[in-house]
């Protein structure tokens, strides 16, 4: 027992966090000064799993965008995701491990090409997922603000709004606002979605803001007569950047798995266009009999957000080393 | 204390309330509710139209059909409950009762899974910071985040389910199939362990080869499709069980305690055997007087036993009653299995509820109710533990570095003391918050898992009530899941409370 004890107090104990301290240990740059961002990104790279993440990410991206093209620009794939055609060999993904093939993940039962559809309902996600991440954060970082530097009716506001996310189920809340919105196009959707998904930001914003209008440099800028906005915007916010910027990546993780589930259950993307959530729904009883329709979509949601995840990750890490509460 | 609650109650109230109206006017501002009827062919169309606008009062202006509908539900605190019809004229109050308490059933148990296993990892990892174990869970806990729910049902529906099925018909388990097993049960508890390499190879190489035979002797036996726990292993498991509980927390050292929940067992036991015949054909109201009587039970042997140490004894004596209880049910429950396979020869199932016209005894009807239950349960509850894990472990090593944890080590307590005492006393503060708020989420959830499995729960009706713009249906699962999470964070609020002396008032 006893030394086991000894053995748990030893693991248990303090001790010095990977990242922390990292740059003075190595002498190759003990006499050199870094910026802050400069120590961030160099935080950053040092993070495997989120540098995997990155190009996990970036390479899927390029992948969507590139090969069926954007809007009325073409890509290098030349099958279109709404052509039908006759289906070969039963449908079956024609890619190898050196060969894409004529049609490289199947085709649909109507002879669809499955791999640009796949690219599609990719493009369309990650379009979602971006607008969310972006102009949720960019609500929940002013209402945050405000709530926090003004206190009084935004605050209270701010409160009263996560109240009843506690009690409504946002998965449910966003499904009645993704009825009204679907049809109308992935912009609004996405711009629906961001409007219940900001309370989080919001809060953790306010919490920073709270802390930081007590500082020294806040009371100074007053003293000169510096107005409230340009204190927020020049003094307050830069200080709270790491935040916002680690939980965007989270936002927009999250954003992505809201998005495939909405239109999973038919409250999100509709018909005709494609969400990698939809296929999956529309493919699910396929599992047994054409298993590639069922695959593929799903890969792709789980790699890119758990890419997304370890990018936050990555970056929370790099903010703030000091933390490292999930390292 | 009691003002405090009360206060929190009429905020929660009062968010309802204005919960439901945002709700509602969303709802019925969602689509055209005669949609389908527009599009129709029949030659009674007009008819058909007219009869849907009267029976959902769509010729009333919004704020009418929203009092009209909160009216009704104010009748629930005198006894006349009312939620409206749906749009094809059914009473949606005998719709709920029929669907809440599926879903209510498959919240509960993934909560409360979720919390145990959660919080029990998130302890092991913090404990355990940064070793391979450490690493493992992160990264599992990364994949169940990003894991879309809908997708890993399907699977888990093939290779849970229908593989299982098809497997428990004939088991067999090869020697091959129980060495990798083993190996890895075995690997993984190593990690947990911890230790020196000696010991870590101790602890593997027990744990394989003890499963290894295990697993070889069961399918010898035939004991997948006609097991057995018996009267030998539930009281050395609930002995087990007892010693180990006592070593956690109150050190063996106490030996009142230990004696008093080693009476607890003993008492057990006699009371197995005693309430056999009563057990082969009970009903939930039986068993739930059995389990409070086995609770009151340890609760007076650690009074008697408990000396010094009273409080401790007492509680966990009662603990070791609820698990031994525990364990007598699950006994009956596994003894049940042979007869519930001639009955259900594909036990586990993917679709609904409970399988329709299934006949059986009380203990056949239980184990139908799981093996529906079983699928989504482990769904919902590996995304929470997900969440409760990383929040106990970041919490945990948060309250590791806390000055009261250092002055509680070099007054040289043990380990053991300081992490169950000091550490995670703490530590719980935050987790039961976000247990609290995590509760709307899983109810969400269990909107996509009953829809993936089928079930005819609440998620169902609010999918059907939404997907025809029909109002009622809608509100009666958001009433229910609101006035679920107001109770949910009351409860969260007293535990805050009873955790953390600061707050009490």
């Amino acid at each position: 027992m006893s030394e086991q004890n000894r053995d748990s107090a030893m693991q248990g104990s303090p001790e010095p966090l990977p990242h922390a301290g990292a740059e003075v240990d190595d002498p190759k740059f003990a006499d050199k000064s870094y910026s802050q961002g400069q120590l961030v990104r160099r935080r950053f790279f040092r993070h495997k799993g989120a540098l995997a993440g990155l190009g996990v990410l970036l390479f899927i991206a390029v992948l969507a965008f590139s090969s069926i093209g954007i809007g009325p620009i073409p890509g290098w794939w030349d099958k279109d995701f709404s052509t039908t055609g006759t289906v070969v060999n039963g449908g079956k993904p024609t890619m190898g491990w050196f060969h894409l093939g004529e049609h490289p993940f199947g085709q649909d039962t109507t002879g669809r090409d499955y791999f640009a559809m796949v690219m599609r309902g990719t493009q369309i996600s990650l379009v979602i997922a971006f607008t969310v991440g972006i102009v949720s954060t960019m609500i929940g970082t002013l209402i945050g603000a405000i709530a926090g530097y003004f206190r009084g009716w935004a605050e209270s506001l701010l409160m009263r709004v996560t109240d009843l996310f506690i009690i409504i189920p946002l998965l449910v809340f966003a499904a009645v606002l993704g009825r009204i919105a679907g049809d109308s196009g992935i912009f609004a959707l996405g711009l629906v979605l961001a409007a219940v998904t900001w309370t989080g930001l919001a809060r953790l914003v306010r919490g920073e803001v709270l802390s930081l209008r007590e500082r020294e440099f806040v009371s100074a800028a007053q003293a000169i007569g510096t107005g409230h906005w340009r204190i927020i915007m020049r003094h307050i916010l830069p200080n709270t950047i790491g935040v916002i910027i680690v939980a965007t990546t989270f936002a927009i993780a999250s954003a992505i798995l809201l998005e495939t589930s909405l239109s999973y259950l038919g409250f999100g993307v509709q018909p005709p266009d494609i969400s990698l959530g939809s296929l999956i729904s529309d493919y699910q009883t396929a599992f047994t009999s054409r298993p590639w329709l069922f695959w593929f979509p799903g890969i792709f949601i789980l790699a890119i957000a758990l890419s997304v995840n370890f990018i936050g990750d990555g970056l929370r890490d790099a903010f703030d080393p000091r933390q490292g509460k999930d390292g | 204390m009691t003002r405090y609650i009360l206060r929190r109650l009429a905020i929660s109230f009062g968010v309802l309330f204005v919960g439901s109206f945002l709700m509602y006017i969303l709802t019925i501002n969602s689509g055209d509710p005669l949609e389908d009827l527009r599009q129709s062919t029949a030659s009674n169309r007009d008819v058909l139209i007219q009869g849907r606008i009267d029976t959902m009062g769509l010729d009333l202006p919004w704020y009418e059909r929203y009092w009209g509908w909160l009216t009704g539900v104010a009748g629930c605190f005198y006894g006349a409950c009312d939620l409206g019809t749906d749009q094809s004229g059914t009473d949606v109050l005998s719709m709920l009762q029929q669907s809440a308490s599926a879903t209510l059933r498959l919240v509960t148990i993934a909560t409360f899974a979720a919390i145990i296993i959660g919080i029990i990892v998130g302890i092991l990892t913090a404990i355990r910071q940064y070793s391979g174990f450490d690493y493992v869970v992160t990264f599992l806990t990364f994949l169940f985040f990003s894991l879309p729910v809908f997708w890993a049902a399907v699977l888990l529906k093939e290779y849970g389910a229908i593989r299982f099925n098809d497997w428990i018909a004939d088991p067999q388990i090869s020697v091959l199939q129980a060495v990798i097993v083993g190996v890895l049960l075995g690997f993984i508890l190593q990690g947990i362990m911890g230790g020196d390499m000696k010991r870590r190879l101790f602890t593997a190489g027990a744990t394989a080869v003890f499963t290894i035979a295990a697993l070889l002797y069961f399918t010898y036996v035939g004991w997948w499709r006609s097991p057995a726990l018996g009267p030998v292993i539930v009281i050395l498991v609930s002995a087990a069980f007892a010693v180990g509980l006592v070593a956690l927390i109150a050190g063996l050292g106490k030996k009142r305690v230990l004696y008093s929940t080693l009476t607890t067992v003993g008492i057990g036991s006699i009371l197995y055997f005693a309430l056999q015949p009563l057990l082969a054909e009970p009903n939930w109201w039986l068993l739930l007087g059995l389990f409070v009587s086995a609770v009151v039970v340890g609760l007076v042997v650690g009074y008697f036993w408990g000396g010094y140490s009273r409080g401790q004894a007492m509680a966990l004596s009662a603990v070791t009653a609820t698990f031994m209880a525990g364990m007598t049910f699950v006994d009956h429950l596994v003894y049940a299995w042979a007869g519930f396979l001639e009955l259900k020869p594909r036990p586990i199932s993917t679709i609904g509820a409970s399988t329709p016209n299934f006949q059986g005894d009380f203990w056949e009807t239980t184990l139908d109710w799981g093996t529906q239950l079983i699928l989504p349960s482990i769904l919902l509850t590996l995304i929470s533990v997900a969440t409760y894990s990383r929040y106990t472990r970041s919490s945990m090593l948060e309250t590791m570095n806390q000055d009261y944890v250092r002055t509680a080590r070099s007054k040289g307590l043990s380990e053991r003391t300081v992490i169950t005492k000091h550490a995670f006393r703490n530590a719980l503060i935050p987790i039961t918050t976000i247990v609290a708020l995590d509760f709307a989420a899983l109810i969400g959830g269990a909107v996509i898992t009953e829809t993936v499995f089928g079930w005819k729960g609440m998620g169902a009706m609010f999918r059907e009530g939404l997907t025809h713009v029909d109002p009622n249906p809608v509100m009666a699962f958001f009433l229910v899941t609101g006035t679920a999470a107001v109770i949910m964070n009351l409860v969260a609020d007293l535990a805050y409370a009873s955790l953390d002396p600061r707050i009490r008032r």
